[in-house]
C-alpha cells in the first residue's frame, strides 16, 4: 500500500493530513499533504490515495521513484482514471466525454459547458428522452402483442403527435452550436481588397504581430489564423490575402486569393473591409482605417474603427463577443460533439421515420432503432472503437 | 439391458419434443412416464399457438418437431391473431380436441423410430462421481443413460390450492415426482416458486349459445404445419361472454378466501394472464372482463372460459360465471385451481439447457419457470437435439436470437432468470421483421438438415420449396419500367424508371396479385410462399439497416466467456458485477451484455480482459 510505504501510516479517509515520505530506505523526500479515498465512493469506485508534493522537479521524481518501487504499482495509462471510474459504473459516457472536455477546456465558456455535460446534464435529458420513447414502446407492443385480448385497442389517437412532439425536441438540440465550436472557437475571417487594413485590424484583434503589415498591396499572401479568448469567449481570427482580380497579382498571391476565398466559405462570420456592398451576404462591413486621410466612411457600417489609433475597436469587440455568444454553446448548457450529433441524428431519423408509418410492427421497428441510438449515445451498447477514440484524448492520469 | 443415450422422463410436450428430437437425431432414447397413456395430455387450455406461441410452434416444426402436425389433427378452430397488422406479428393460434390432439402425439411418439416408452415412476438419479449415469424407477429398475432431461412440469413440489382446499400433485389427480424432487433439492440447485392457474370447466350444454357473440374459425385453410396438407376437422365456433358487476362484487366479498390473497401463495404468477381475482383487485373500476367459451373438443360438452382462472372456493366460482350473460344456469365440471410448484432458476443452465451442476442432466419446459406448451415444446426440442448431439460428438442446429424465437427463449432464460412464468411474446425479439411464423422453414430446416435431425418427409418437402424459392427470386429480380405497371392501373409514376419487382413490392399499392403477369407462374406452385417473398421485399430496407447491428452481434458472440472464466480478476469489475456475470455466467461475449444490470463499461472492461486472455 503506497500511502503506508511512503507516509507510514494511512491518514483518516477524505481528510487531508501531512506527512513526511520517505523512501525504502527511510531517507526523506518531501514533507506533503497526503489524501486517502477508500473506494467505492470516490471518483473511480476504487481506493484512491493523493500525495501533494512539492512542485520541484527532483521532488517530484523522487517520489515517483519510491512509488514504482512498491511491486504491483504503475504510472497511470493515459485516461484511465476516467476509464475505471466508467469501468465502476460511476460516471457514464456521456459524462467521461464530458470529463474529457473539462480537461482539454481553454476558456472559460468550453469549460462551463464541458462541465455540465461531467455533472450528467446530456445524460440526464438522454435519460429523459430513453423513458419516453421506451413508454411509445410499451404503447405499440401492447397493440402487437394483447391487442386480441380486453384492452384491445388501437394506438390512441395521441400517439403520432408524442412521437413528432419528441422528434422536434431532438431536433431543437440537434440545431444547437456543437461542443467542438468551443474548442475551434468562432471563426471571424477577414477579408477585402489588397491594402484595406486587414492585417493591421488582425494584429489588434489578436493583440499580436503574426501578420506582417505594410502598404504594399499584397503584402499577405497566405492565410494566418490565430486563436485567442475575448471576455472568455474562444475566437479564431483568420487574415486572408487581398482579393483581387485585376490580374496584378503573382502565382503566389493567386493562390493566397483561392484559400481566402475557401475561408470565407468556413467563416462563421466575415469582417469585409472592402467597398461597400462587396463582400459575402451576411458580412460585417467594416469601415476601417478611419484615422486615415481621404477615409470614405460606409453609409451602413456596422463598425467604423481605426485599428491603429484604437478608436472603435473596443465596440467592435464587444459587437464579435455578443455574436459569438449567440452562436457558441450557452454556458453551462449541454453541447452536444460530433458523436453525439450523431447518435442523436439517427434516434430523431427513426422518430420521423415512425411518424410516416402506420404498421404498428415498423413503427416498433423504429422506436427500437431509436432506443438504441439513445443507448450507444450514453454508451449502453458500446463498441470498442468507440472506447479507443474517446480515452485517446485524455492526457496521462485523470 | 437397459442402456440408452438419451432418457426423457415426463410425458408432456416438452418431454414429447425431446425424446422424439432425440431419437430424430439417432440416438438411442427413451421416455419415462407415470402413466404412458397420459402422454400429451393438455393439463390447461386446449389452444395452441397464438402471438408468440404461434411462431414456436411455426419453428418447432420447422425443425421437424411433433406439436405443429399434432395441433392440425386436433384443431377444431383456427384464427390468425393480429391479421390486420404487419405479417411478423400474425399470431396463426388453433383450438384443439384434446382426446384428437393427444391421440395424434400418441402416434407420434410410438411409431417414432430410436424411441422407447418405459412406463414407471422416475425415483432418483444415478450419478457417477457427480455426473449423470442414468435412472433409478420407483420399483428399483435401473435405466443407464450418459444423458437425461427432466421434463417434469409442475409436478416438482406442486401444490393445488382451490379455495381453503389444498392437494399435492401437479394436475388434479396425477401424483407429484416427490423422491426426484428431494434429490434435486439436496444438490442445491437454485430453486424458486411461481404460481400458475386455470379456470373452471364447463358444461357446454348448459350455456345459452343463441344470446352470444359467435366467433367463427378462420375461413381460410392455412394449417399450423406445412406438412399438414389440409384441415381435417369440422370446425366449431367459440363465443364471447363478460364477466358482470354482480360476479365482480362476488369475488370482492370473497377475496380474503383466495389463497392468493389470504396469503397462502406468495409466488408470483403471471402478468400478463392474471387470475379473475387479480383482474378485480387491480383494475377495479372496469365494468367486465371478456371470456373466451372455447369448445374442448368434438365430443365432449365441456367449454374452456378463456380469461377466468381463479382459485377462489366453488360456491364463489359458481356465483361468478352464472353472473355472465348466456351461462345463467351454467354447470362446473370441474372447478378452476391454482397451482404453486417449483422451478430451477434457469440461470443455472448452460444454452444447451445443461445444469452447470449436474454434467449430462438437461431441464426443460415448466420446471425452468416457462408457462404455456409452446414454450415447454420448444424447450424439450432444445434439449432432446443438444443431448443427442453432446452424445454423437456433433454440433445441434446453431441458433441464435437473429434466427429464431426458440434462441431468444433460451437466451433470455439463462441469462436473465424469470420473476414470473416466462411467456414468449413478439416483442421479446429484437429481430422479429425476420422472424416470422410464415418463414420458420426457410429459417430453420436448412439447419436441421445440416444437423441431421429431419425427417425425410420434410426433406424433400423442403428441397422442393428451396427450388420453387429459387424461381422467385429469379423473377423478382425481373426489372419491369413504370410505364408497364402503370398501363395496368397500378399507382406509380411512369417516370419512376426500371426496377426489379422486387423493389417495386416495397410501394404502396404495388401488391403481389397485382404483379401476375410476371409472378403467376412461380405463385400458383406455392402461394404461401409467395406471401413469404413478398414480404422479405417489403422489409427489405429495414432489414438491410439491422444488418450493421447483426454483425456487431455476430462480432461479439465470436468472443468466447468460458464458464470459469475468472470475472474476480477482471480490473475494474465491482463485486455486484461479479457476483451478477458469475451466476449468469454467459457463454459470450454478447450474451455478457444481455445480462440484466451489466454495465457497457463492465462490459468493455470484460471485453479487454478476455481479449488479452485469448491472446495470452
Amino acid at each position: 500500500m503506497a500511502l503506508e510505504n511512503l507516509a507510514g501510516r494511512v491518514p483518516p479517509p477524505r481528510r487531508a493530513s501531512l506527512a513526511h515520505l520517505r523512501d525504502g530506505v527511510g531517507g526523506l523526500l518531501d514533507v506533503a499533504l497526503v489524501l486517502w479515498f477508500p473506494g467505492p465512493d470516490c471518483a473511480t469506485g476504487e481506493d484512491l490515495a493523493e500525495f501533494h508534493c512539492h512542485g520541484g522537479r527532483a521532488v517530484v521524481a523522487a517520489v515517483e521513484r519510491a512509488l514504482a518501487a512498491i511491486p504491483g504499482l504503475r504510472r497511470a495509462e493515459a485516461g484511465e482514471f476516467t476509464r475505471r471510474a466508467f469501468a465502476n459504473g460511476r460516471i457514464d459516457l456521456a459524462e467521461a466525454e464530458g470529463l474529457g472536455d473539462l480537461l482539454a477546456a481553454e476558456t472559460e465558456l468550453a469549460r462551463a459547458a464541458a462541465l455540465a455535460n461531467a455533472g450528467g446534464a446530456l445524460s440526464r435529458q438522454v435519460e429523459g428522452w430513453r423513458e419516453r420513447v421506451l413508454g411509445l414502446s410499451a404503447e405499440v407492443e401492447g397493440v402487437l402483442d394483447f391487442s386480441d385480448e380486453e384492452d384491445s385497442a388501437d394506438l390512441p389517437e395521441c400517439f403520432t403527435w408524442n412521437i413528432a412532439a419528441l422528434a422536434q425536441d431532438l431536433r431543437q438540440w440537434l440545431a444547437r452550436p456543437r461542443s467542438e465550436r468551443l474548442g475551434e472557437g468562432f471563426r471571424v475571417v477577414l477579408a477585402g481588397p489588397p491594402n484595406a487594413g486587414k492585417s493591421t485590424l488582425f494584429n489588434a484583434l489578436t493583440e499580436s504581430e503574426a501578420a506582417i503589415t505594410s502598404p504594399i498591396a499584397g503584402t499577405t499572401r497566405d492565410v494566418i489564423e490565430r486563436s485567442v479568448a475575448i471576455g472568455g469567449v474562444p475566437f479564431t481570427f483568420v487574415d486572408t490575402a487581398g482579393l483581387r482580380d485585376d490580374g496584378l497579382a503573382d502565382e503566389i498571391e493567386s493562390i493566397g486569393i483561392d484559400r481566402a476565398k475557401s475561408q470565407l466559405a468556413r467563416a462563421d462570420l466575415v469582417l469585409w473591409l472592402g467597398p461597400e456592398g462587396g463582400g459575402p451576404p451576411g458580412a460585417w462591413e467594416i469601415a476601417a482605417q478611419a484615422d486615415r486621410d481621404g477615409f470614405v466612411p460606409k453609409r451602413s457600417a456596422s463598425f467604423t474603427l481605426s485599428a491603429t489609433s484604437g478608436e472603435g475597436l473596443g465596440a467592435l469587440k464587444s459587437g464579435l463577443v455578443k455574436a459569438a455568444r449567440d452562436a457558441l454553446p450557452k454556458p453551462g448548457e449541454a453541447a452536444l460533439n460530433a458523436r453525439q450529433h450523431a447518435r442523436l441524428s439517427e434516434a430523431a431519423e427513426a422518430l420521423e421515420g415512425a411518424q410516416g408509418l402506420s404498421d404498428p410492427l415498423l413503427i416498433a421497428e423504429e422506436l427500437r432503432r431509436a432506443r438504441l441510438a439513445f443507448d450507444r449515445l450514453i454508451g449502453r451498447a458500446t463498441t470498442e472503437d468507440m472506447l479507443d477514440t474517446l480515452f485517446g484524448r485524455f492526457c496521462i492520469g485523470k | 439391458m437397459h442402456h440408452y443415450d438419451v432418457l426423457v422422463i415426463g410425458g408432456g410436450h416438452a418431454g414429447v419434443e425431446a425424446a422424439c428430437a432425440a431419437a430424430r437425431m439417432g440416438v438411442r432414447a427413451a421416455l419415462v412416464s407415470f402413466d404412458l397413456d397420459a402422454i400429451g395430455a393438455m393439463s390447461c387450455n386446449p389452444a395452441i399457438g397464438g402471438l408468440g406461441k404461434g411462431h414456436l410452434v411455426r419453428e418447432v416444426d420447422a425443425l421437424d418437431g411433433v406439436i405443429g402436425r399434432a395441433a392440425d389433427a386436433g384443431a377444431i378452430h383456427y384464427r390468425m391473431l393480429n391479421r390486420s397488422k404487419g405479417s411478423a406479428v400474425w399470431g396463426p393460434r388453433v383450438q384443439a380436441d384434446r382426446v384428437r390432439f393427444k391421440a395424434a402425439v400418441q402416434r407420434t411418439v410410438r411409431a417414432q423410430a430410436n424411441l422407447t416408452l418405459v412406463q414407471g415412476e422416475a425415483a432418483a438419479l444415478v450419478l457417477k462421481s457427480g455426473v449423470v449415469a442414468g435412472l433409478e424407477l420407483a420399483d428399483g429398475t435401473v435405466l443407464d443413460a450418459p444423458r437425461v432431461i427432466l421434463c417434469t412440469g409442475t409436478f416438482l413440489g406442486g401444490i393445488l390450492y382451490r379455495g381453503e382446499e389444498r392437494f399435492e400433485g401437479g394436475r388434479i389427480g396425477e401424483n407429484a415426482a416427490k423422491r426426484l424432487a428431494q434429490q434435486l433439492r439436496a444438490a442445491d440447485l437454485p430453486m424458486a416458486r411461481l404460481k400458475t392457474g386455470t379456470p373452471p370447466r364447463l358444461d357446454g350444454r348448459t350455456i345459452d349459445w343463441a344470446a352470444l357473440e359467435e366467433q367463427p374459425s378462420d375461413g381460410e385453410e392455412w394449417t399450423m404445419s406445412p406438412l399438414t396438407p389440409r384441415r381435417v376437422n369440422p370446425q366449431v365456433f367459440c363465443a364471447i361472454t363478460r364477466t358482470m358487476q354482480a360476479g365482480h362484487d362476488a369475488i370482492r366479498a370473497n377475496l380474503h378466501r383466495s389463497p392468493l390473497f389470504s396469503g397462502a401463495i406468495a409466488a408470483a404468477g403471471p402478468r400478463y394472464c392474471p387470475s379473475i381475482e387479480d383482474k378485480i383487485h387491480r383494475f377495479g373500476d372496469r365494468e367486465g372482463h371478456q371470456v373466451f367459451l372455447e369448445p374442448e373438443g368434438l365430443d365432449t360438452h365441456l367449454v374452456y372460459p378463456n380469461g377466468i382462472s381463479t382459485s377462489l372456493p366453488v360456491d364463489v366460482q359458481e356465483t361468478v360465471v352464472r353472473t355472465m350473460p348466456g351461462c345463467e344456469r351454467v354447470a362446473i365440471v370441474q372447478p378452476g385451481y391454482a397451482v404453486e410448484y417449483d422451478h430451477i432458476d434457469p440461470r443455472a443452465l448452460t444454452p444447451d439447457l445443461q445444469l452447470r451442476a449436474i454434467p449430462g442432466l438437461y431441464c426443460a419446459g415448466q420446471i425452468n419457470g416457462t408457462t404455456g406448451y409452446e414454450e415447454a415444446a420448444a424447450q424439450g426440442l432444445v434439449a432432446g437435439l443438444e443431448a443427442a448431439a453432446a452424445v454423437l460428438g456433433k454440433a445441434a442446429p446453431q441458433l441464435d436470437r437473429a434466427n429464431s424465437y426458440i434462441a431468444v427463449m433460451v437466451d433470455d432464460l439463462t441469462l436473465q432468470g424469470v420473476t414470473e412464468p416466462y411467456r414468449m411474446l413478439t416483442a421479446r425479439a429484437e429481430y422479429r421483421l425476420r422472424l416470422r411464423a410464415n418463414n420458420a422453414a426457410t429459417r430453420l430446416t436448412g439447419l436441421g438438415i445440416e444437423a441431421g435431425c429431419i425427417g425425410p418427409q420434410r426433406r424433400a418437402w423442403w428441397e422442393r420449396r428451396e427450388d420453387v424459392r429459387e424461381m422467385f427470386h429469379v423473377k423478382h429480380s425481373t426489372k419491369v419500367h413504370a410505364r408497364e405497371l402503370a398501363e395496368l392501373g397500378l399507382p406509380v409514376r411512369r417516370d419512376h424508371g426500371e426496377k426489379a419487382l422486387s423493389e417495386w413490392l416495397r410501394h404502396d399499392g404495388v401488391t403481389p396479385a397485382a404483379l401476375a403477369p410476371w409472378l403467376e407462374e412461380v405463385t400458383t406452385l406455392d402461394p404461401l410462399l409467395a406471401e413469404e417473398m413478398a414480404e422479405d421485399a417489403a422489409y427489405a430496407p429495414y432489414l438491410a439497416r439491422q444488418d450493421a447491428e447483426l454483425r456487431d452481434l455476430r462480432a461479439s458472440e465470436a468472443l468466447p466467456l468460458p464458464a470459469d472464466f475468472p470475472y474476480a480478476e477482471v480490473p475494474g469489475l465491482s463485486n455486484e458485477m461479479v457476483e451478477r456475470l458469475t451466476r449468469a455466467a454467459p457463454g459470450t461475449l454478447a450474451a455478457a451484455g444481455r445480462v440484466p444490470g451489466v454495465t457497457p463499461a463492465a462490459l468493455s472492461a470484460l471485453l479487454v480482459h478476455a481479449r488479452r486472455r485469448i491472446a495470452a
